[in-house]
């Protein structure tokens, strides 16, 4: 049996096994068991695809499989992963699993709140394995769905608001992705859904790729914060609970850059090639009003949601320009990203349920009164900056050097604003840091806090082990996408 | 050479120890960590050195570059990559020695001077990091493996000047100097960038051909680099950061912000020196200019100084302007005719980490003794201190140009490639030598000699005057006056060490001889700018001191107040980015886009309350709108059928 089934398979058995447990301890112990599973099995599928791939195996999809679903429209369930796949399936998968333990004690309902979170998580992985632009589909659709339910059962603040942007703004997008899904199909010939077949023949005509690229990029895009259509993530992210926060930022928004990236570039290379620019400009917005909207805002989901918009424009930058450096680094970008971000919301979450204010000017001191979750918070920071040794800079440099290799005036103008946003992400990082964690504690309720629990510091010291060991050690996941990155490459830049 | 490699493993893993489990170890197991695995790097460096000038010249004449370690770290596509590595050079040795020289005398001389800080455990972890990447950075095979150990300073230097977290000044000042090296780090980077499009590699030694076909981006590169080097090294305007910094703790400012991190920037171009002078000589003479500039700027702003820490800040930020002029001075590559400024740089940075390192080591154990930065405060510490006074007037001797001591070889051999360059330029750079004398002497006057303000406040208290008793001043214990002494003398015998025949512009050895005329100049003009600051400072504020001070109240006001640079830098960052940028974005996203996409929403259900009525469940009315569509279809028909 093809090991790629297990990923929709575990998360099902999952909700099965949700759905008859009783008590929080058999809640608990499905959740831990299943998402260890999927973690092992995720690091197992990348090591034997390294295997592979060092073997000497050089299909570009490997674990290949197909059922037919439905012949009339040439629907069918196929899979098939190649190095991009499988770095987001192990990024799923580890804040899938720290995900668990950062929503350790949510309550109420907790059983209902857990089969929506595996719910979602079974979107995510049905996405990246699928070769099956309508299963794509449906799996996307499967992942936005929960996201409803979960902010705005257990979210915070304004969340009946911030869930129904969040939903429609993402459904607005969708309407206009199976517009372009359904384009593509018809214009390559309506004979497959399969997005392999479809880039092999490259038939879709220009004038179509014309209409239908805009549609498809922009549908991926609200979900990749593309500026204008970013505006759902402020909102969404400060109402959603910790690990909702944290699958969202950190895997969710990634299916929007994946997703522009295999379907709407790949299977349209002409329309990418023509029309990047109008979307180089809107990224290049987004990574630097994201980054300078940071700067003034007081709250610190926002402060983060921002950076976020800053930093997932960063991916869309990177893959517009269509280098294969550029490109490993939107991937690896998104890998970073999606694990700082993670780490990022946990402390957020982890600070905002002790001192039950998430405003920067409430709260000082936290050093002191809880130095793992500061020190912790630090390190996010400082990852999050681009300092040497995390993910961030890695993904960074690559995406700055392989942007810089195109070489006319336009991009690398373009490349060079982008750049400001390191400077720009010192300022609000630092800044937060300093007036919330440095400083003598004020206010005197903050002083009996207690300092993180077991499964808070579990969560931290593994996605910080995750975003250093990327940071330290780059060169293999570099390769494994790389790999991936080569052949979209190549059809996009024949 | 190959254990070389434990000269990087070693501070990292203490740090990684301490840092992961200090908080479990005493103040002293986790002093002793440091300090032992900080001694072991300080002997594998001198036995490095010892093999590598040793080892004796190649063929050419020149050292051999050796290169022990270089690994792959991250393919960027091409023939582009981040390559990990160690090379050793000539300068790189001497830097391997200056660092783990200086940086085993803070280490040592922290277990006394930090004794019983909070976070002590925290503050050798970060010493250690400190360490691990300055080292990181001088042996770096390629200019990408050096900018990331450039940012892994810089987060050192950070977290050390923010060492004391809960003061507000500390917390500043280490967000500035974070910020302002980033920003200039921002053009560090595109520097890189552009010089690795053009030549293929990031290697220090690209390919001559593509070099030539580059053309005019070479000088464009390695100008933005320069600007990178100019934060960290903080010339003027970016030096605002420097004089802050100085609210870390007093060895921290010794080893980051006067020996070794500052003067990265003065590496970085010596490093390229090679590319500057074949290919962008004009470069160098901006480098020149703006050195210059900040040398005047600085030693000007040093004289009028109160803080101690701050007149030895600035005259750091000067001296380093020194070592900058030194390398833009350098017309050609060959030592013997226009490339003296090289070695001469070198050497000033050698023998200005030992005394400046002393400088602030000795500034320290004073600050521990009277609890104050104020010079206020101290006055006639002579006799408390004995040790401190000694080897602090020894620092100042050199600093001050005075022979045999270190400073005025290398300082005589900046001021004979200045005066080569341009007798203009000469002329400026020994003022600013004279300045320098008179503000270190004027420093080491009111520290040590006047009026001893613990005597003052003693004779209050007995008089009646004050209720609490003054606290006597002591001289500091061992483990901070044997740093100070072992400094101290290293500062005196260093000038004689044959400096040009180890380092020098091409390689070649170049034995260094005394230029007379400059010497005496240099002589005749410190001598008298002592002479100066003994009658103006050595018995309090004379007379002399109160008519000048009257005269040129406007100018000193302005000097002491750093010509209103930090003013200014404020009202940008503040007032512009902030206020002017950054709110009204804010203020955009949630007032006109977000706005927009709410407005989409209320539009659909304004729409769906304006068709809501039509399905009202009321029969009649349904009746109505049925028999009136049918009656507009039949209509429809009748006439246009």
């Amino acid at each position: 049996m093809n090991i790629l089934n297990l990923f929709v398979v575990i998360p099902l058995a999952m909700l099965a096994a949700l759905w008859l447990s009783r008590g929080i301890k058999q809640i608990r112990t499905v959740m831990v068991t299943g998402s260890t599973l999927l973690l092992a099995l995720s690091v197992y599928l990348a090591a034997d695809f390294i295997a592979q791939r060092n073997a000497g195996v050089t299909a570009a999809q490997l674990y290949t499989d197909s059922w037919c679903w439905y012949p009339q429209l040439n629907i069918s369930y196929s899979i098939g992963v190649d190095g991009i796949s499988v770095a987001m399936i192990l990024l799923s998968s580890i804040i899938v699993f720290t995900g668990t333990f950062a929503s350790w004690n949510v309550r109420p309902h907790t059983k209902d709140f857990f089969l929506w979170y595996v719910l979602l998580s079974l979107g995510v992985y049905g996405f990246f394995i699928s070769t099956d632009m309508f299963a794509m589909f449906m799996f996307y659709e499967t992942a936005l769905i929960p996201m409803y339910l979960l902010i705005g059962v257990w979210g915070s603040g304004n969340k009946e608001y911030s869930a129904m942007k969040l939903t429609l703004m993402l459904m607005g997008g969708s309407a206009f992705l199976l517009m372009g899904i359904l384009g593509i199909y018809y214009g390559s010939g309506a004979t497959t859904m399969n997005i392999h077949e479809i880039a092999a023949k490259g038939n879709i005509p220009v004038e179509l790729q014309y209409i239908f690229f805009p549609m498809t990029f922009v549908g991926f895009g609200v979900l990749g914060a593309l500026f204008p259509f970013h505006t759902w993530s402020p909102d969404g992210h400060a109402s959603a609970p910790t690990s909702v926060s944290m699958l969202h930022a950190g895997v969710l928004m990634k299916l929007g850059g994946y997703g522009c990236f295999r379907i709407a570039m790949y299977l349209m290379p002409q329309a990418a090639n023509d029309l990047a620019w109008i979307f180089i400009i809107l990224t290049t917005i987004s990574v630097v009003y994201g980054a300078l909207s940071a700067i003034s805002q007081t709250d610190l989901k926002y402060i983060n949601a921002y950076s976020s918009v800053s930093h997932c424009g960063l991916v869309l930058f990177a893959l517009l320009m269509m280098t294969r450096t550029s490109c490993t680094g939107a991937i690896l970008q998104m890998l970073s990203h999606g694990l700082m971000t993670a780490l990022f919301f946990a402390l957020i979450g982890m600070i905002y349920g002790r001192t039950h204010t998430r405003d920067i000017r409430q709260m000082q001191g936290l050093m002191k009164i809880m130095p793992f979750l500061a020190v912790g918070y630090v390190i996010a920071g400082l990852a999050n900056l681009g300092l040497p040794g995390f993910s961030g800079f890695v993904a960074e440099m690559t995406i700055f050097v392989g942007s810089f290799m195109v070489d006319d005036t336009f991009h690398r103008t373009v490349t060079i604003i982008a750049c400001t946003s390191i400077v720009i992400t010192a300022v609000y990082i630092l800044r937060v840091v300093g007036k919330i964690l440095y400083g003598e504690p004020v206010n005197e309720e903050h002083k009996r806090l207690t300092d993180a629990t077991w499964d808070e510091r579990f969560t931290v010291i593994c996605l910080i082990i995750c975003v250093a060991g990327l940071g330290i050690a780059p060169l293999w996941v570099s390769d494994l996408i790389n790999n991936g990155v080569s052949d979209i490459i190549a059809t996009l830049k024949p | 050479m190959d254990f070389t490699i434990l000269i990087l493993i070693l501070p990292l893993a203490s740090f990684l120890i301490l840092g992961l489990c200090g908080m479990k170890m005493s103040h002293k197991a986790a002093g002793i960590t440091g300090t032992l695995s900080l001694a072991t790097v300080a002997t594998l460096s001198y036995v490095t050195a010892a093999l590598y000038f040793g080892a004796g010249r190649t063929a050419e004449g020149t050292f051999e570059t050796i290169t022990p370690y270089n690994i792959c770290w991250l393919p960027l596509g091409g023939t582009l990559s981040i390559d990990m590595g160690i090379m050793l050079d000539p300068i790189s040795v001497m830097m391997l020695i200056v660092i783990s020289t200086v940086s085993l005398m803070v280490h040592i001389y922290s277990m006394g001077y930090m004794k019983g800080e909070r976070g002590f455990q925290r503050y050798y972890a970060f010493l250690s990091l400190f360490t691990f990447s300055m080292l990181g950075l001088v042996v770096a095979t390629n200019i990408f493996q050096m900018y990331v150990f450039w940012e892994l300073v810089g987060v050192s230097s950070y977290l050390l000047i923010g060492f004391y977290y809960t003061k507000p000044e500390a917390i500043a000042a280490s967000k500035k100097a974070f910020i302002v090296t980033r920003f200039a780090d921002l053009f560090f980077l595109i520097g890189i960038l552009l010089y690795g499009y053009y030549t293929e590699t990031f290697s220090f030694t690209p390919s001559e051909t593509l070099l030539v076909a580059a053309g005019g981006v070479i000088p464009v590169a390695l100008g933005l680099m320069f600007v990178g080097g100019a934060g960290k090294s903080a010339m003027f305007p970016l030096h605002i950061w420097l004089p802050d910094a100085m609210e870390g703790p007093t060895p921290v400012s010794a080893l980051i912000h006067a020996a070794t991190m500052v003067v990265a920037g003065v590496y970085l171009v010596a490093r390229m020196f090679g590319l500057f002078i074949d290919y962008a000589p004009e470069v160098l003479h901006i480098i020149a200019y703006v050195g210059l500039f900040t040398a005047l700027y600085a030693a000007v702003v040093a004289c009028v100084q109160t803080d101690i820490k701050r007149v030895l800040a600035f005259s750091t930020i000067s001296q380093i302007a020194f070592m900058m002029v030194a390398l833009g001075v350098c017309t050609s590559s060959d030592p013997h005719s226009g490339g003296l400024g090289y070695m001469a740089s070198m050497f000033h940075l050698f023998t200005h980490a030992m005394f400046k390192g002393l400088l602030f080591l000795g500034a320290g154990a004073i600050i521990h003794a009277v609890h104050s930065n104020e010079k206020s405060r101290m006055g006639g510490l002579r006799k408390y201190m004995p040790v401190t006074h000694i080897t602090f007037l020894i620092a100042c001797l050199a600093i001050a140009g005075i022979p045999p001591f270190s400073g005025f070889f290398s300082k005589d051999e900046i001021l004979a490639a200045c005066y080569s360059f341009s007798p203009m330029m000469g002329a400026f750079m020994s003022f600013i030598a004279a300045l320098t004398a008179f503000y270190m002497f004027r420093l080491y006057y009111l520290i040590f000699w006047g009026k001893n303000h613990y005597e003052e406040q003693l004779a209050l208290y007995k008089a009646g005057a004050t209720d609490h008793e003054p606290h006597k001043p002591h001289e500091a214990p061992l483990t901070m006056t044997l740093p100070l002494v072992i400094l101290a003398a290293i500062s005196v015998v260093a000038g004689f060490i044959p400096f040009g025949h180890f380092v020098s512009s091409n390689g070649e050895a170049y034995t260094i001889h005394l230029d007379y005329t400059v010497a005496t100049i240099s002589i005749v003009l410190s001598v008298g700018s002592i002479l100066l600051a003994t009658i103006m400072y050595k018995s309090g504020e004379s007379r002399l001191t109160t008519a000048i001070n009257s005269r040129m109240g406007a100018f000193i006001q302005a000097a002491y107040h750093r010509f209103y640079m930090d003013e200014i830098w404020l009202f940008v960052t503040k007032k512009i980015i902030f206020n002017c940028i950054s709110r009204p974005i804010a203020w955009f996203d949630r007032n006109v886009i977000d706005a927009t996409m709410d407005l989409l929403a209320t539009a659909t259900q304004k729409l769906g309350n304006f068709v809501r009525p039509m399905q009202s469940g009321n029969i009649q009315s349904y009746c109505v709108w049925f028999l009136g569509g049918a009656l507009i279809i039949i209509l429809t028909l009748i006439f246009f059928a």
